[in-house]
């Protein structure tokens, strides 16, 4: 026999080998694609979240700096000349920028830009289109489209209008929307001093130094006093980076499952296929094919289905990942995420090479193998092991075709291994996803109170909006306080009020730390604005201060120590009563109520008041009815923003779709080894309904079979998924900044943790079901001729 | 006497090209007979007994047996009616390997939900009958041929069925444990069990069957009773 030809009949041997066995090579296909889908997917988001802003930052050509450059000091040559200063590698400016306030939404930022390219800052439009007429304005990308769909029309204080046509979003954060440069003129009025931003980039990634070094360049460069300020890229960075680091701990440990998943049930799938094969295997040695050929005829026997498996499961992946990166990429405020290339290469030269291992070994045992025992194999006779089982499981009080089942995989201890790894690693996946979502949902309704209060009174926007002097950087530049009495009055008075507190926002300073500490100050109904506490209670009355996680460890305090507070002239001695849940501000603030800075006797009042209302009151109609009552108190009522967190849904989403896939597998492993039992047992099958066993009890055999190895798994994988939980959880609270409350972790219960066990069962029924369904229905004649 | 297997017409046509495997047959078969089916290789002999206990549906005809119009059951109600009403004898035995004897002789018992007590009496009733008694918690795969054989036909009665099927059931074996297993049947059928067995067996057909059909392709060719013949 030629060498050509014997590969030819090998081939043969192949391509019959994966027609024949199609449910295999279909379950080796299909468990192929779902774990190489759910590596592309948790793989590639690995890698976005891990440098994310530095990722968008190349590829949005972001901005090292943003200047803002008073115009009436410095003309528009003056400022573009600033381009050729030393280590300005680009720029782009000026461009006019304004401070707006539409009604019923937040104050924006506007700059005018011709279009959203250019050299510097490239804006990224992820709705509608640019901005091409004077009263045409481009929206931030992070507004929901119900309030930013393009055609949407804003009312500017003093009555005039611009339309919307579009979103965009700025990895530098220049700015919140866009117009021509010309719409960005015609808002100010003629003469007033208007200011411009220019942006720079910078050879190599400066570091602070070079950056105040940049700066104290380009101050010179310009008129006195023309530099208004300017953000570094770095402060964009650091905001952006901590969002994304609180996704690494558990796409870390949902990619490591997936990826154990993946060897697991792959390696289980190819080996019992190429397992199940041992006796046409001694067939061909015995007509006459070498040990290599053997090995190699079946490697490439797993290695086709897996091929395709993986090259659909690459294609998959990348669909899957695309809107998930878009999620992501929101929350990241960050541009242009895609699934890295090398990702795709190597999840699917791991996933081969995998397949060739899990093929490699039994088909070496099949090539060592005597020809005569080779072909014994196919019909071995049951092991002691089965039959110990057999005689045991059979004196339990169970129905008889139950306890046929339940010994099923004591003959098979290495199959059974598999399946049950296979379903503790499902059960582990669910366990953790669903006990991760039940966290961040709780972290969400906890994060911020004032998300619960269904009204907000905030002050009417000013008459006349216009370029003001200089565009304010921090939020200590606010909006003007409330007419205390009146808002309250009204309140009060306005019919379906359950509760409401006010709260001001102020820049303090506390002795003993550097820099400025937010302080919130409540007023009214203290209890309504509590957070989430940690440790100790939330305040109830004046001399008292909560504090989050980060001011403990950065000021080296604890609950029941005393911190001096500074606001504006009044100094007040507060004691910290609590430790709170809370991540702004990068959890430097303080929260106490502002009746503890008695020595102004109204200071300055409150910036915005939070109303509950009723239960069944429509919220609608509250704020019509408010409006029309707070009409002569400069103030104005609006429905709270209601966001869910958009990390925790991205979060949830992805929770929810990596533990589908990953419980999919392990369906697939079950089926798959199902589907070999069931073959090899085809003659017992018949024999048993030759003598009676009916479809009902035939299914009933094969489900029990699986049942207990179900059991098993989901007893195994539970305490897999709480421990890995609970390692997560605490991981990504460190990497936000806050520890968490013991009700955000211990979120596993009783009624929880019950279905979760019977998960176990489930996924492995499930995976059973199809088989089962094959032997009941299998024809009993044909089956007793397979000898 | 009634009958107990009632062919009209009944007809197995696999889809090939050409007559088909077996009929169109008619046959009746009166209760306490014994009837040999003989003839030769591929003439459909197993393809009748297979149509008689329900294990493949004729493609035209009726098969009642036992006053059930068998070609018309579900598969839920041909599983009950094969184990409360047939006992099939295979061949190559058929035995689960990983159950020992007695556990594989009380299998139909306990499908057909007879209590574990009843089951387990009934099988070591049949065991002592049978001669198999000692090997009652041994597994299949230690024993003779013969004793095989004996455990199966234990299994096949252990329900009491209206009929014993019976494949071949020397075919696997040497003359010596053949002609245990012949006397096994001669018995089984003196205390009243009606008995189909199809063989290739002239000796056993001879010493057992008190009617001998003959199928030919498919066809009957001859039908003689034992009576008329001696
Ligand atoms: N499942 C099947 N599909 C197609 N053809 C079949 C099938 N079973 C049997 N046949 C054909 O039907 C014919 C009768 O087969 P059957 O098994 O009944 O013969 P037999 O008399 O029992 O032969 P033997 O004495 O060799 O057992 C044969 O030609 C056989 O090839
Ligand atoms: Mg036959």
């Amino acid at each position: 026999m030629s060498a050509g030809s014997s590969l030819g009949a090998l081939g043969r041997v192949v391509r019959s080998g994966v027609g024949r066995r199609r449910v295999q090579t279909l379950v080796v296909a299909l468990a192929t694609l779902m774990s190489v889908a759910s590596a592309v997917v948790a793989g590639s988001l690995v890698v976005a979240s891990s440098a994310p802003f530095d990722h968008a930052f190349a590829r949005g050509h972001g901005a090292h700096l943003t200047a803002q450059i008073d115009a009436g000091r410095a003309t528009a040559a003056q400022a573009a000349a600033t381009a050729h200063l030393r280590g300005v590698k680009a720029s782009a400016g000026p461009f006019p920028v304004a401070i707006i306030a539409p009604a019923a939404l937040p104050r924006l930022t506007v700059a005018g830009r011709p279009s959203p390219g250019g050299p510097v800052d490239r804006l990224e439009v992820t709705a509608g289109r640019w901005a091409s007429a004077a009263n045409e304005i481009v929206l931030p990308a992070d507004l929901p489209p119900e309030v930013a769909r393009p055609g949407t029309t804003l009312t500017l204080p003093g009555g005039r209008t611009l339309t919307a046509v579009g979103q965009a979003r700025s990895v530098t954060g220049s700015a919140d929307a866009w117009m021509t440069p010309v719409g960005v003129a015609a808002l100010g009025k003629a003469g007033a001093p208007a200011t411009t931003q220019m942006l720079y980039r910078f050879s190599g990634s400066p570091g602070k130094a070079a950056l105040a070094a940049d700066r104290t360049r380009l101050k010179a460069a310009l008129p006195a006093g023309a530099l208004l300020g300017g953000q570094t890229y770095l402060d964009v960075k650091q905001a952006a980076d901590r969002e994304a680091a609180t996704f690494v701990p558990f796409l870390m440990a949902f990619g490591a499952l997936g990826l154990a998943m993946a060897v697991i049930v792959v390696a289980g799938v190819v080996g019992g296929a190429v397992g199940a094969n041992l006796r046409r295997i001694g067939v061909l040695k015995a007509i006459g094919c070498t040990p290599a050929e053997v090995v190699r005829a079946y490697v490439a026997q797993a290695l086709v289905p897996a091929a395709a498996g993986t090259l659909l499961g690459v294609v998959l992946g990348n669909l899957v990942a695309y809107p998930l990166l878009g999620d992501v990429q929101r929350v990241y405020g960050t541009t242009g995420l895609a699934v890295a290339w090398w990702v795709d290469a190597a999840v699917a030269a791991g996933a081969l090479l995998v397949v060739a291992a899990a093929a490699l070994v039994p088909a070496l045992r099949a090539g060592r193998l005597r020809t005569v025992e080779a072909i014994a194999v196919g019909r071995a006779p049951g092991t002691g092991r089965g039959r110990r089982a057999h005689r045991l499981i059979g004196r339990l009080p169970l129905p008889r075709t139950v306890s046929l089942g339940l010994a099923t995989p004591f003959a098979r201890p290495v199959r059974s291994a598999s399946m049950l790894l296979a379903v503790a690693f499902g059960t582990a996946a669910a366990t953790f996803a669903i006990g991760l979502a039940v966290s961040l949902n709780t972290i969400g309704t906890a994060r911020d109170p004032d998300a619960a209060a269904a009204v907000t009174v905030v002050p009417a926007a000013p008459d006349g909006a216009g370029p003001q002097g200089a565009v304010p950087t921090g939020p200590s530049a606010g909006p003007p306080a409330l007419d205390e009495a009146k808002v309250r009055a009204a309140i009060t008075a306005q019919p379906g009020t359950a509760s409401f507190y006010g709260v001001s926002d102020r820049q303090v300073t506390v002795a003993g730390v550097v820099g400025p500490v937010e302080a919130n100050l409540y007023r009214g109904d203290l209890r309504a604005g509590a957070y989430e506490i940690i440790a100790g209670r939330w305040i109830t009355g004046p001399g008292q201060a909560v504090v989050p996680t980060r001011f403990l460890e950065v000021t080296g305090h604890r609950i029941g120590d005393t911190i001096t507070v500074r606001d504006a002239d009044t100094t007040a001695r507060l004691r910290i009563v609590g430790e709170a849940f809370d991540l702004r501000n990068a959890g430097m603030r303080v929260h106490a109520a502002a009746a503890s800075f008695s020595g102004a006797k109204d200071p300055d009042g409150m910036d915005s008041y939070l109303i509950r209302v009723k239960p069944g009151v429509s919220v609608a109609s509250y704020v019509d009815g408010l409006n029309a009552a707070l009409r002569t108190a400069d103030a104005q009522a609006m429905t709270s923003s209601r966001g869910v967190g958009s990390v925790i849904a991205v979060l949830d989403s992805l929770a929810a779709l990596l533990t589908l896939m990953l419980v999919t597998v392990a369906g697939l492993g079950v089926l798959n080894a199902v589907v070999l039992d069931t073959r090899e047992r085809v003659h017992d099958l018949g024999v048993c309904k030759a003598i009676g066993m009916s479809p009902r009890q035939t299914v009933a055999m094969v489900l029990a079979s699986v049942a207990g190895l179900g059991a098993v798994g989901g007893l195994a994988g539970l305490p897999v998924g709480v421990a890995l939980h609970h390692l997560v959880m605490p991981l990504m609270g460190d990497a936000a900044g806050t520890r968490l409350t013991h009700h955000m972790v211990a979120v596993y219960d009783v009624p929880l943790l019950v279905p979760l066990a019977l998960g176990g069962i489930a996924i492995a029924l499930l995976g059973a079901l199809l088989p089962a369904g094959w032997a009941a229905k299998a024809r009993t004649a044909t089956a007793l001729r397979t000898e | 006497m009634g009958h107990v297997i009632e062919l009209d017409a009944a007809t197995k046509d696999y889809g090939g090209a050409g007559t088909p495997a077996l009929g169109p047959l008619s046959l009746d078969v009166a209760e306490g007979e014994a009837l040999a089916v003989v003839g030769p290789s591929g003439s459909g002999k197993s393809t009748l007994l297979n149509l008689v206990a329900g294990l493949d549906r004729p493609s035209a005809g009726t098969v009642t047996v036992d006053g059930r119009r068998v070609d018309r059951l579900g598969e839920a109600a041909l599983a009950r009616f094969r184990r409360e009403r047939i006992g099939f004898v295979f061949q190559f035995f058929n035995l689960l390997d990983d159950l020992t004897v007695a556990d594989n002789v009380r299998l139909p018992a306990q499908l057909a939900g007879t209590p574990r007590r009843k089951a387990a009496d009934r099988a070591d009733e049949l065991l002592g009958m049978l001669g198999v008694h000692e090997h009652a918690g041994s597994y299949p795969g230690r024993l003779s041929g013969g004793e095989r054989q004996r455990v199966a036909v234990a299994r096949a009665l252990v329900n009491r069925p209206a009929l014993l099927l019976a494949d071949e059931p020397t075919g696997a074996l040497d003359t010596a444990s053949g002609h245990e297993v012949r006397e096994l049947l001669a018995e089984v059928h003196r205390s009243g069990q009606t008995i189909v067995l199809v063989t290739h067996d002239m000796a056993l057909a001879r010493s057992l069957a008190t009617r001998t059909v003959t199928l030919v392709d498919g066809a009957i060719s001859a039908d003689e009773r034992a009576g008329a013949a001696r």
